[in-house]
């Protein structure tokens, strides 16, 4: 468990937040550039000092200035990425990694820094002398290995891909995905792309003009319609869920979240492996009825729980529970929810109206890891 | 004759400018790595005081100096006070006046340099478990070698080509003050041309070399104190 009471002032921003993490997964910092976020992460790590603040993790106190504690950055646990990879140019690349691990007595070893370097597919960029030839992509995976080699009980990433190209992007982000998984640390990401932080994190905090606007798990926050969200394009939800069934045949993989099956293509994934799916509201369509004379495969029953507008005016979201019955009462989880965008025409025409049963058209869906 | 007081002149010259780096290296290194992190208001005064010799005719410094390390200057009671004796036209006043002469040499290429790392690598390093005094020497200073390098280079050079203070302040002591600007203004005094032309081919040639040498390793931007100092001129 991370928590944090945070307020700082700097010119016209100010930083107020409470702030309560689990202390396990990977929970997001979101919001927009200049919410705030890299901010509260500079204070948690003690890289900034929030006067009066207290920032306690796992039971350990960092900071809580009404007692007078406040633990120097470098005698704290965690690791760090920075958006900008910042490593020592004067170093090569395996000084660069081991220069944190050298400084921690042996017993407080627990990652070993040939583990550091597996896990962000490195090997082969340890005998470099310099640092100065590497790619953006693979200086900030030497930032992350010398930030795991250091063993952090938190390790906190700062918008580690903003300065990446969309290449290097793709190539890094499944060892970021793989990250948690392999190595159990904590983490908190913090980032404004709205894709990152569905594809990486558990726990979502929203950021906005220095203020926690609302937290929660992933897939729940996702799914509100009350929140400033990025609206458009990127309006979608992520489902938790678990490959059920192949189907060799046609090449299809069956992707099964509460109340609901998505036939998706087979990526290959063992049966049983856990799974998250990345709906967008821009690929789902409502109909009254099933559209058995289509080509869309995933057509699921579902019920209107809420509609909203969206960003452009001609458009609505409207939230679905899939897989319930009419008759449900609102509020009981039983199934997933789908975002779904719409013209306000059709909504109009098909006299859409909160408890209304409807199927949802799923043109596509993301499978995530 | 000639020849051994030329010597004489060269060997306390480098030995002055020696001590001289060494002890600004030592000095303005916190120095200049406080002027340039500090966001207190005290830096700009602090700046100018360390860039004063820049436009200041030495023979400023000189006299100043002289007042306050002579017998009726609080420095030269305290000298005297304890036993020291006097400073001016000894070895060791030379020495700290030389030192306040070169002070911006070494400090300015030192906050340039210390500058130019910037906050991240130090603030990378204590995510890295580096103390304070670790992320310094690890991190730092290796990160603003170029300009340690600098700073010693032009401190010494600038050490060796001083006058006007040694002169006010060190008199022209043979073996003890005499070094070879103020050896080659008393050929110049005695007419002795061809000896003063040795020594002044000599600074020459080392001050060409050592500049040559400092923009080779700093080929971008010109060293401020250079320029200035050389529009400035001898008094």
């Amino acid at each position: 468990m991370i928590a944090a009471t945070l307020r700082r002032t700097r010119g016209d921003f100010t930083l107020d937040v409470a702030l309560e993490l689990p202390g396990h997964g990977v929970s997001a910092l979101f919001g927009p550039s200049g919410c705030g976020k890299t901010s509260l992460l500079r204070c948690v790590a003690g890289l900034d000092r929030a006067p009066g603040g207290r920032v306690v993790v796992d039971g350990e106190v960092w900071q809580d200035d009404a007692r007078g504690v406040f633990v120097p950055v470098h005698r704290r646990p965690l690791g760090v990425v920075f958006q900008e990879a910042s490593l020592f140019e004067h170093l090569g690349v395996r000084a660069n990694v081991e220069f944190g691990w050298k400084r921690l007595a042996p017993a407080q070893r627990r990652v070993a820094v040939d583990q550091a370097v597996a896990w962000t597919g490195i090997e082969h960029l340890m005998a470099r002398r310099s640092v100065a030839g590497l790619s953006g992509g693979e200086r900030q995976r030497v930032a992350m290995a010398r930030a795991l080699a250091v063993s952090p009980r938190l390790l906190l990433m700062d918008e580690p891909l903003a300065a990446l190209d969309a290449a290097s992007k793709a190539a890094i982000l499944p060892a970021l995905e793989r990250l948690h998984a392999l190595s159990g640390i904590t983490i908190v990401y913090v980032s404004h792309s709205i894709a990152e932080v569905a594809r990486l994190a558990d726990h979502v905090v929203l950021m906005e003009r220095g203020r926690r606007v609302a937290s929660g798990p992933v897939a729940e926050l996702l799914a509100r319609l009350d929140l400033p969200l990025p609206p458009g394009e990127d309006a979608g939800v992520v489902l938790p869920g678990s490959v059920g069934a192949l189907d060799p045949a046609w090449h299809l993989a069956r992707l099964d979240v509460p109340g609901a099956q998505f036939w998706t293509r087979d990526c290959g994934l063992p049966p049983g492996r856990a799974i998250r799916l990345r709906v967008l509201a821009r690929d789902v369509s409502l109909s009254l009825a099933a559209q058995p004379a289509s080509s869309i495969l995933n057509q699921v029953a579902a019920t209107v729980e809420q509609i909203a507008d969206d960003a452009d005016p001609s458009q609505l979201l409207v939230r679905v529970r899939v897989g319930a019955p009419a008759g449900v009462p609102a509020g009981a989880n039983a199934g997933a929810r789908l975002l779904a965008r719409v013209t306000r025409r059709s909504a109009h025409a098909l006299d859409l109206r909160v408890g209304m049963p409807v199927w949802a058209l799923v043109k596509s869906v993301a499978l995530l890891d | 004759m000639d020849w051994a007081a030329d010597l004489q002149a060269v060997t306390l010259t480098l030995k002055l400018a020696a001590v001289v780096t060494a002890l600004l290296l030592v000095v303005g290194t916190p120095l200049a790595w406080w002027l340039a992190r500090t966001p207190s208001r005290w830096k700009a005064p602090l700046s100018a005081v360390v860039a004063l010799p820049l436009v200041l005719p030495p023979t400023v410094l000189g006299f100043y100096l002289l007042m306050l390390m002579g017998p009726h200057g609080v420095v030269g009671a305290a000298t005297q006070a304890l036993g020291i004796g006097l400073l001016p036209f000894s070895f060791a006043g030379l020495v700290i006046a030389s030192m306040l002469y070169s002070m911006p040499f070494v400090v300015q290429p030192l906050q340039g340099a210390f500058e130019a790392v910037g906050a991240r690598p130090l603030e990378a390093a204590a995510t890295l478990r580096a103390g304070p005094w670790d992320r310094f020497a690890h991190v730092a200073l290796p990160l603003a070698r170029r300009g340690v390098v600098t700073a010693a280079v032009l401190g010494f050079a600038h050490t060796v080509g001083e006058f006007g203070v040694v002169l006010m302040i060190g008199g022209n002591v043979p073996g003890a003050t005499r070094v070879i600007s103020t050896q080659l203004y008393s050929h110049v005094e005695a007419m002795e041309y061809p000896q003063a032309h040795r020594l002044a081919a000599l600074l020459l040639v080392f001050s060409f070399a050592v500049l040559c040498g400092v923009y080779r390793l700093r080929p971008r931007g010109a060293l401020p104190g250079v320029a200035v100092e050389g529009a400035g001129g001898p008094p």
